[in-house]
């Protein structure tokens, strides 16, 4: 353990010349590689849309033009961004400990839902302690619900990527089922919960547009995570644990505990961007709550390199994107799925472009 | 429940069940070969619907199903090259390419669904079922076993193929041995690059395959997301079933039983079940599965991991 520790702390007689040059570096990897990845992604776009008889050029400046239009149009796109940065970072954290955690869209439903019971059942508190009740039964229920499938896998050895996306199937599932069942509100013809209690509402912090007070929660935990991954010496095992399994066990370090709190972890911030979503947005549960956040976290971690406060940046140009495809989808007729090709694109071009490397420095034999 | 379990429920049952099987039958067997050359796909979901959507539209604007079928293997194939360039040649982590490769399937095929196909609303024509004079008419066993259309019929084929290729032939012996001692290969002066090719391109083949017959084997229209989760329970299936064509074979059925007896018990509303229940059978029998299998001796030693030379 105290060797690991010791190679942490760069020694006092470091060269800082040296130490600046890598900070170059590294910015530069950071930003312009991603940049270039986006890039080659929005050709693609504009290509396909091309070979399909859309006017690619045309469509991009309508497309953006309409996302920067006033000051509702980017509340829109930061509220989109909120659950996106959730997620990212939360993903952030499982993927830097090698856990390809597939499920933050069950998480998600998993929170919606938690938050959504507890929103709805509680008359008579005040808001200071109904709307942190409510964020934090989402929290829980998310961190939960990812933890099944991290005890799966250190009990039984099974796939975290195949059982988390088998839990994305049922918690949609159970969703549909609670909206048409137990939690259905009595009055409504569709299937839907009762809206949540008033005093359980998230505060909006740019009145008259919806944004609510998510965006800075989302940004604050990005940091934190940051400072969590980089500089605690727990967030370093989680790391140690991702690199390499043996190390770890050799250092004195419990894979087991931390695979659990990676992906609990990440299961958290999934949890919470559903708990937003119903105290922050929609105020009750719907069958179809999230547009496939969970799945686009992903291309939000891996464009920032699995760094938390890249995922900031990274989860709000998904989410300009997101928000311009439903313009594209209303103005010019193009299909909003789009969206889902530029991310596997934009996954592909960070991979082809090398910015994408902690894993594959394993060896081969 | 006696009134419910009847001889003709059976024999429906083990019909649909075989019928529900042969996509995941398609799939897993593709993704035996490619696990066993140690290339793990967790993108077959994306590529079975690029071989339904290319099936689809193929049957859509030219009315021939063989040209279909093979357009949804190319489709198939043509992914498995993408998947190939950027895992074995670029050697980036296969579970992120397997990732953006869901991503990619799902967001073409939707997006050119949308283009093309939405307001036409029109079908295609499906496979027809062959009815085997005689056996087809045969109480109980001819609707179970002899009134399939040929894609059905086909997974058979198909299990046998595997067979022989891995165990009879010097590409199978090679392609395995890719998968658990790459630098032997390497040194007897064989490309381990060029067998794992061979094998995801074999995968992703059938995975395209196993996509087509949802379109025009078994429903007549492309629905955006058609494969709801085949491809990753194709994963579990490969997994419980040790990596052996066989098991693959006999695990899908296993599977498909589930899917049968899902809609079989949706059609009974005696029952007093909630359908999302039954719905949510094959997810939650896939983490079952899992759990049974917690001993994995057999897996490819080389799994997952890209090989590099020297």
């Amino acid at each position: 353990m105290a060797n690991i520790d010791s190679e942490r702390s760069p020694s006092a007689g470091s060269d800082i010349l040296n130490g600046l040059g890598r900070a170059f570096t590294k910015t530069w990897q950071a930003v312009a590689m991603p940049a270039a990845a986006v890039l080659v992604s929005m050709g693609c776009g504009a290509l396909l849309l091309a070979l399909n008889g859309f006017n690619g050029w045309d469509i991009f400046t309508v497309m953006l033009s309409g996302v920067f239009q006033d000051t509702r149009s980017i509340a829109e796109v930061l509220l989109k961004a909120t659950p996106l940065i959730l997620i990212g970072v939360g993903l952030c954290v499982a993927f830097r400990c090698s856990i390809w955690n597939i499920g933050a869209e069950g998480q998600l439903y998993a929170g919606a839902v938690a938050t959504t019971a507890v929103g709805i059942a509680f008359p008579g508190l005040t808001s200071w302690i109904y709307v942190p009740l409510v964020i934090l039964a989402g929290a829980l229920a998310g961190a939960a619900w990812a933890a099944i499938a991290g005890l799966l896998k250190i009990y039984f050895r099974a796939s975290e990527i195949v059982t988390t996306i088998m839990l994305n199937y049922i918690a949609i599932i159970a969703t549909s089922w609670l909206v048409t069942g137990p939690l259905k509100d009595a009055a409504a013809a569709y299937p839907q919960s009762a809206r949540l209690l008033r005093e359980a509402w998230m505060p909006k912090i740019l009145p008259p547009t919806r944004l609510h007070i998510g965006i800075l929660i989302a940004i604050a935990l990005a940091i934190a995570a940051y400072i969590f991954l980089f500089r605690s010496s727990a967030g370093y095992a989680v790391r140690v644990v991702g690199i390499s399994p043996h190390a770890a066990r050799y250092a004195g370090m419990s894979v087991s505990r931390n695979i659990l709190l990676a992906i609990s972890i990440s299961g958290a911030m999934a949890g919470l961007a559903g708990a937003f979503e119903i105290a922050g947005v929609t105020f009750r549960l719907y069958q179809n709550i999230s547009p496939g956040y969970g799945f686009e976290g992903i291309a939000v971690a891996l464009l920032a390199n699995n760094n938390p406060v890249g995922a900031i940046f990274s989860g709000t140009l998904f989410a300009v994107l997101r928000s311009g495809s439903e313009i594209m989808q209303i103005n010019a007729q193009v299909p909003q799925v789009l969206v889902s090709v530029i991310q596997g694109i934009v996954i592909l071009s960070v991979v082809g472009f090398g910015v994408y490397r902690f894993r594959s420095a394993r060896p081969s034999e | 429940m006696d009134d419910i379990v009847t001889l003709g429920f059976i024999a429906t049952t083990l019909g649909a069940t075989w019928r529900l099987a042969a996509p995941l039958v398609y799939a897993s067997i593709g993704e035996v070969f490619s696990e066993r050359a140690g290339v793990l796909n967790i993108g077959i979901e994306g590529v079975m619907l690029v071989g339904a959507f290319a099936g689809f539209a193929t049957v859509f604007w030219t009315g021939s199903l063989a040209l279909g079928l093979l357009m949804a293997v190319a489709g198939g194939a043509l992914m498995g090259l993408l998947f190939g360039l950027f895992t074995i040649t670029i050697k980036a982590d296969q579970i992120v390419v397997g990732a953006a490769m869901n991503l990619l399937g799902l967001g073409l095929t939707a997006f050119l669904y949308r283009t093309y196909f939405v307001s036409t609303g029109r079908g295609v024509e499906i496979a027809p079922s062959l009815n085997l004079p005689g056996l087809s008419d045969l109480p109980f066993v001819g609707e179970a076993f002899f009134r399939h259309n040929i894609l059905v019929y086909g997974t058979l084929l198909v299990v046998i193929a595997a067979v022989f290729i891995l165990h009879r032939t010097s590409f199978g012996l090679t392609l395995r041995a890719v998968g658990e001692h790459p630098k032997a290969v390497d040194i007897a002066g064989r490309s381990v690059a060029l067998y794992r090719y061979g094998a995801v391109l074999i995968g992703c083949s059938l995975a395209g395959l196993g996509g087509a017959y949802l379109t025009l084997g078994h429903s007549n229209q492309f629905v955006e997301g058609i494969a709801s989760g085949r491809g990753f329970i194709a994963l579990a299936v490969v997994v419980f079933a040790r990596w052996s064509p066989i098991g693959a074979f006999f695990v899908s059925l296993l599977f498909g039983l589930f899917y049968a007896l899902q809609l079989q018990l949706q059609a009974q509303p005696a029952l007093h079940i909630p359908y999302q229940a039954l719905q949510a059978l094959p997810y939650v029998m896939t983490i079952a599965a899992l759990i049974l299998v917690r001993n994995r001796v057999d897996t490819p030693s080389m799994l997952g991991v890209p090989y590099r030379k020297g």
